[in-house]
């Protein structure tokens, strides 16, 4: 294969992953796992993030 | 919505976060006041007070390794444990390699500190120590990778939150940056020669050089700001989904930026151009983070009316925001033929390395420091608000005296007379900068000065009585 043929293989390759993640992670089915995934840093406490703006809870 | 969960902060193992986040500040002011020392160098030579060891030459690259590796990695290393165990709701993996990470880093930044100002080094921007160094510092990251690594797995939630996938890029990329620039042929315990020779040379350092911006003070950082902005704000981040993009789009797009370090020189055409419009691209993917880092407050803009740490944090991604435009700008290559080896790199470096990197962990560490002895906020808001004013118009000084500094050097530089002769000398250009050289001084004692305050201030957080620092509620603060 000539190397120009396999640089733009390569260019469309990497396109198509790009998209690939996109629509991966725009998918409107992984909208609650991300949200879930979002609330991760909350997740450890004992009340709701309102509560504590301010420092822990202990 | 997640009132169920247990409180498990106690079985977390904050010793680790503890002990780097004390040595981050210790750090700071140290290579802060080596940075402080050199600015002032630049204007009053003499203070270089004939010794060999205090020279410019010698105390430059001490500054930056203390900044970056001392100071910078230090947070990335107290941060990085802390984020781990709570996202991953676990305690941490191999508590004894994790403390020797801690004393192994300790080492290597000490014997980093002896052999710079001896002259030892291998010549290599952000890459200078010697090669029993290199190892060492090689053994202590794997020994991290293992620890981080091993937190994940042993994790008790399904989900590896995003700033662990930050986290995790950077402790791989770091290692493999660092062993591939480090190839060396040792002659003697002191000297090596690189492996590598000539342009080739010149690309791995580069490669090397950039990927440490990408990985270690973007990647690493990033981490650092998607924890401690949603937690300071009170609200998850903007949007998981863009945090998702950008970071594959980051990692795949830095690792090929490189070359901008190389524009007119040896270094093929082709390379210098691709690494250009890699530069280019990597706008988007680095805004993707900082508007996503900013929109996480939208809805609660109220909170940086009363709270610095929260300031903190917006500033240093709007410094962060700056800083990734004008970086794909200045490797544009007409751009780098008026900016490069001026001074104008130096104050986009700081605007990086002041405002993002020691901004977001100074944020970080307000937070941070409390909830590791038990506090409900720090001593002292008031002084965390000072800090936060000496930072921020600190890193201004300092931008704006080496951008004007960087474009009129760049200008004297390229002007030539009508006979073809240049117009001015190369000393003509250093008198010009003078005043700007004094102006970043300053810039640099308003910062340093912020450093001494949170020292006083984390000190006295640590050693105050128990209960005696309640949290501020939610309807005072508002």
């Amino acid at each position: 294969m000539d190397y120009g043929t396999l640089r733009g293989i390569i260019t469309i390759v990497v396109m198509v992953t790009f998209i690939g993640i996109f629509a991966w992670a725009y998918s409107s089915s992984r909208k609650k796992q991300f949200d879930d995934a979002a609330n991760l840093v909350f997740s450890d406490e004992e009340q709701s993030p309102v509560a504590n703006n301010s420092g822990e809870p202990k | 919505m997640m009132n169920h969960s247990q409180p498990q902060g106690a079985d977390y193992n904050y010793t680790i976060v503890r002990q780097f986040a004390l040595t981050t500040v210790l750090w700071g002011i140290v290579g802060m006041s080596v940075g402080v020392l050199i600015a002032a160098q630049l204007i009053w030579p003499q203070l270089n007070f004939e010794t060999p060891w205090l020279t410019y030459s010698r105390l430059r690259p001490l500054h930056t390794n203390a900044v970056i590796f001392a100071f910078g990695t230090s947070a990335l290393f107290a941060t990085s444990y802390y984020i781990v165990q709570r996202t991953c709701q676990t305690k941490l993996f191999a508590p004894k390699l994790a403390a020797f990470t801690f004393w192994g880093w300790q080492a290597i930044i000490l014997s980093a500190a002896i052999s710079l100002p001896l002259g030892i080094t291998s010549g290599k921007e952000y890459a200078e120590l010697e090669w029993p160094i290199d190892i060492a510092i090689t053994i202590v990251w794997v020994a991290y990778a293992v620890v981080f690594f091993g937190t994940i797995i042993k994790r008790t939630t399904s989900h590896i939150y995003v700033a662990n996938w930050f986290f995790g890029a950077f402790i791989i990329t770091v290692a493999v940056l660092h062993i591939v620039n480090s190839m060396a042929v040792p002659l003697t315990l002191t000297k090596s020669y690189s492996l590598y020779s000539g342009a080739v040379d010149a690309m791995v350092q580069w490669w090397y050089g950039h990927n440490a911006v990408g990985f270690l003070l973007t990647a690493g950082f990033l981490g650092m700001m998607y924890y401690f902005v949603p937690k300071q704000a009170g609200r998850p981040v903007y949007s998981y989904r863009l945090s998702i993009v950008h970071f594959w789009a980051l990692i795949a797009l830095y690792i090929w930026a490189g070359p901008h370090h190389l524009h007119y020189t040896a270094l093929p055409d082709w390379t210098q151009s691709l690494g250009m419009v890699m530069s280019l691209i990597l706008f988007a993917p680095s805004w993707g983070g900082m508007i996503n880092g900013i929109m996480t407050l939208s809805g609660a803009w109220h909170k940086l009316r009363t709270d610095p740490i929260l300031r903190f944090l917006v500033v240093s991604l709007s410094f962060y925001g700056m800083s990734t435009f004008e970086g794909p700008m200045m490797a544009i290559k007409t751009v780098n033929a008026l900016s490069h080896y001026t001074d104008w790199t130096v104050g986009h470096v700081h605007s990086g390395a002041l405002g993002w990197v020691a901004m977001v962990s100074i944020g970080s560490l307000y937070h941070l420091i409390p909830v590791l002895f038990s506090h409900g906020r720090m001593y002292s808001t008031n002084l965390i608000n000072v800090h936060f004013w000496l930072a921020t118009i600190g890193t201004v000084l300092y931008i704006v005296s080496m951008w004007i500094s960087g474009v009129m050097q760049g200008l004297m530089w390229r002007a030539v007379n009508s006979d073809g002769t240049l117009t001015y000398s190369f000393v003509e250009s250093l008198e010009a900068s003078y005043p700007f050289y004094f102006v970043r001084f300053l810039g640099g004692v308003f910062f340093l000065t912020g450093m001494f305050l949170m020292a006083y201030n984390v000190f006295r957080t640590v050693k105050a009585p128990k209960d005696s620092l309640p949290a501020i509620a939610e309807a005072k603060a508002a």
